[in-house]
């Protein structure tokens, strides 16, 4: 049996392989990015031996060969980080280590991968196919690399796509020393599957995304281990990876500078079956001082049917948000929003803003408060855990 | 008398409606001899470096890479990835021109893997933090325009015709603009743009022409300056190239994931 690792090293050997066999129409690409980051976080934390402050570096290479006028491509995006007190945040990923033919409409990768899927900002919950690397990302939009075959065919009819996954990655959840986690440090041997297959099951995927007009709109549907985890209890928290079958819609109408957004699944599971939904709007008031300053005003609804077995504490929740794009040489962005439950009060406030310093140096700042934190939800185990990161990036 | 002077007022109210008529044909007469002049080059590939001046001088430098698809019933198609800055690196864009409605337009973010279709209202904001707004790069259809005949003038040695064109979008940034056209080829030698206001805002230079396919003149330099800030933009095209085999699919968000990282 293949695992990960075994299939990652083949890879990366076709990949030095290839580099021998390069032919003309060959293009080589390479680039680095360098990164220091501290978390500061607001309170001492709820559980013995966690930190407060955290310093780390990390390391993102991606190299590229592209041969045959572009029609193959081999792939490589690693990443690595060094956490000063949490060896569970000192991890490495491949993120992506494909090769990919581009044949007219037809295209066929095989190797690890990252895909995304949907259209809203405050949630991606049409978004299936990779595993988040919570460690890394509080709000999920990193994720670990999939192993995966993945075909897409272009037609006038939209775009047809299939994935085949033999391999599913685990989550790394924060070690001991660790921030935003649960009381108990949750171990390997902890997770349950539903399948007996463990990590080694095959899962499926498949999706129609097409355009007309101010439509754009895919159909998804996934069958295999979910991704997310479904928890027992609160109590005996033991995350448990139910075979899922999942189906997905997403829809964006886009009339003028109003972007009009939804996605909708429904999963079913051994468990409990659920519906989700997320809705909204952005919209943007552009160049408004005459000097390129872009505001956007969003809002989404967010609504789960499962109660408190998620992970997501979104069940009946607004976001509204405003993100700020100066438009000038530094590429100075700033978004900022708040998710409100209704039910229970709680609510989180975060704030992303970077900036580009002369030409290869990048700053970051990024804020999560949590508020008036409710018992009945997830967050409430998190609820000391505002923090505030800052990042400065080297790009090469 | 009475009814002399009436016909005299008359005949001298349909001679000024004629001759404004006149103007105005004749503006778009020559608009659609410089799209006729450049007829079927089929599709093109360029290299562009953009060097961004503040009024200080500083300079700063960006490099990107155009495609382009030349449609006749529609407006152009066409890609724009982004090579620097280094944190926006494989970064795309990929935009659909219409000559009557709005352009639609997709945006590919390297770092989430992901494809956004975008507003392509927003045409009066900078483009890149740079001089030129959206609307000064998207493509030039006809049908964008409403134009009036100005004079004929003289420049850099040049015989010019001077159009003024008005956008028909209520979005674009500019109340007008004045072309000055090339009378032989009719490339466009000088571009002057009229704020909301009615105020010069920017003059944007051609430079540096070269014929391709001894048909398609582009120039080698494009050079932008903003009267009101003092800032200036230089475009630098390197590398034309010339019916070269691109297709439709070429222009797709497939195809605009695969040129981005």
């Amino acid at each position: 049996m293949l695992s990960f690792q075994k299939i990652s090293l083949i890879m990366f050997f076709l990949m030095m392989a290839s580099y021998g066999y390069a032919q003309e129409q060959t293009s080589f690409d390479f680039s680095l990015k360098l990164s220091a980051e501290d978390r500061f976080f607001f309170n001492q934390g709820l559980y013995e031996g966690q930190e407060r402050n955290f310093l780390s570096l990390a390391v993102q290479p991606e190299y590229s060969i592209k041969w045959r006028n572009e029609k193959y491509l081999l792939k490589m995006n690693l990443f690595g980080r060094y956490d000063q007190f949490d060896a569970r945040r000192t991890h490495a990923d491949i993120r992506e280590l494909y090769w990919r033919l581009a044949d007219n409409s037809h295209e066929l990768s095989i190797g690890v991968k990252q895909v995304f899927w949907g259209v809203t900002e405050s949630a991606h919950i049409v978004n299936v196919i990779n595993q988040i690397d919570i460690i890394e990302s509080f709000d999920g939009e990193e994720k670990l690399g999939q192993p995966m075959v993945h075909y897409s065919y272009q037609t006038r009819a939209g775009t047809f796509e299939a994935f085949y996954m033999p391999y599913f990655r685990r989550p790394t959840y924060p070690g001991e020393p660790g921030r935003l986690r649960t009381p108990f440090v949750i171990n390997d041997e902890m997770i349950a599957f539903e399948s007996s297959k463990g990590t080694r099951r095959t899962d499926l995927a498949f999706r129609w995304s097409h355009y007309i007009g101010k439509f754009d709109f895919g159909i998804s549907h996934f069958y295999g281990t979910s991704r997310q985890p479904l928890l027992n209890s609160l109590e005996n928290f033991r995350p448990v990876f139910a075979l899922v079958n999942q189906t997905g819609i997403d829809v964006q109408a886009t009339t003028g500078p109003m972007l009009w957004k939804l996605e909708w699944i429904y999963n079913f599971n051994e468990i409990k079956d659920y519906a989700a939904l997320a809705a909204g709007f952005e919209y943007t008031f552009g160049n408004i001082d005459g000097k390129g300053l872009d505001i956007g005003v969003l809002s989404e609804y967010l609504f789960d049917s499962r109660d408190e077995l998620t992970l997501t504490s979104l069940q009946n929740d607004f976001f509204v948000g405003t993100r700020l794009g100066f438009n000038n040489t530094q590429d100075s962005q700033v978004l900022a929003g708040a998710i409100l439950d209704v039910d229970h009060g709680t609510a989180l406030v975060s704030v992303e803003a970077s900036q580009r310093i002369k030409e290869s140096w990048k700053i970051e700042l990024e804020g999560r408060f949590f508020s008036n934190t409710s018992d009945d939800e997830f967050v409430y185990f998190i609820r000391r855990d505002s923090f505030l990161r800052l990042a400065i990036s080297r790009y090469f | 008398m009475k009814k002399n002077a009436v016909l005299s007022l008359l005949l001298f109210l349909s001679n000024v409606f004629a001759i404004a008529q006149s103007a105005e044909d004749r503006g778009l007469e020559i608009a659609q001899k410089a799209v006729e002049a450049d007829k079927g080059f089929e599709s093109s590939k360029v290299s562009l470096k953009m060097i961004l001046a503040n009024k200080h001088g500083q300079e700063s430098e960006r490099f990107l890479e155009n495609q382009t698809l030349e449609l006749h019933d529609d407006g152009d198609k066409s890609l724009i990835i982004f090579h620097s800055p280094k944190d926006v690196e494989g970064t795309a864009t990929l935009t659909f021109t219409h000559k009557l409605t709005s352009d639609d337009q997709w945006l590919y973010l390297p770092a989430v893997k992901r494809v956004k279709r975008i507003s392509s209202d927003n045409k009066s904001g900078p483009f890149m933090g740079s001089e030129f707004a959206y609307e000064d790069l998207s493509s030039q259809e006809v049908e964008k325009y409403r134009y009036k005949f100005l004079r004929e003038d003289n420049i850099n040695g040049i015989k010019t015709y001077v159009v003024e064109r008005y956008p028909n979008d209520p979005k674009s940034g500019y109340t007008k603009q004045i072309v000055w056209y090339h009378q032989e080829n009719f490339r466009i030698e000088k571009t002057e743009y009229y704020d909301r206001k009615g105020a010069l805002m920017k003059t944007l230079s051609f430079n540096n022409y070269k014929q391709y396919l001894n048909k398609h003149w582009r120039a080698g330099e494009l050079v932008m300056e903003n009267h009101l800030s003092g800032k200036k933009t230089r475009l630098i095209f390197e590398n034309y190239k010339f019916k070269t085999g691109l297709k439709d699919q070429d222009f797709s968000q497939n195809s605009l994931a695969r040129a981005g990282k």
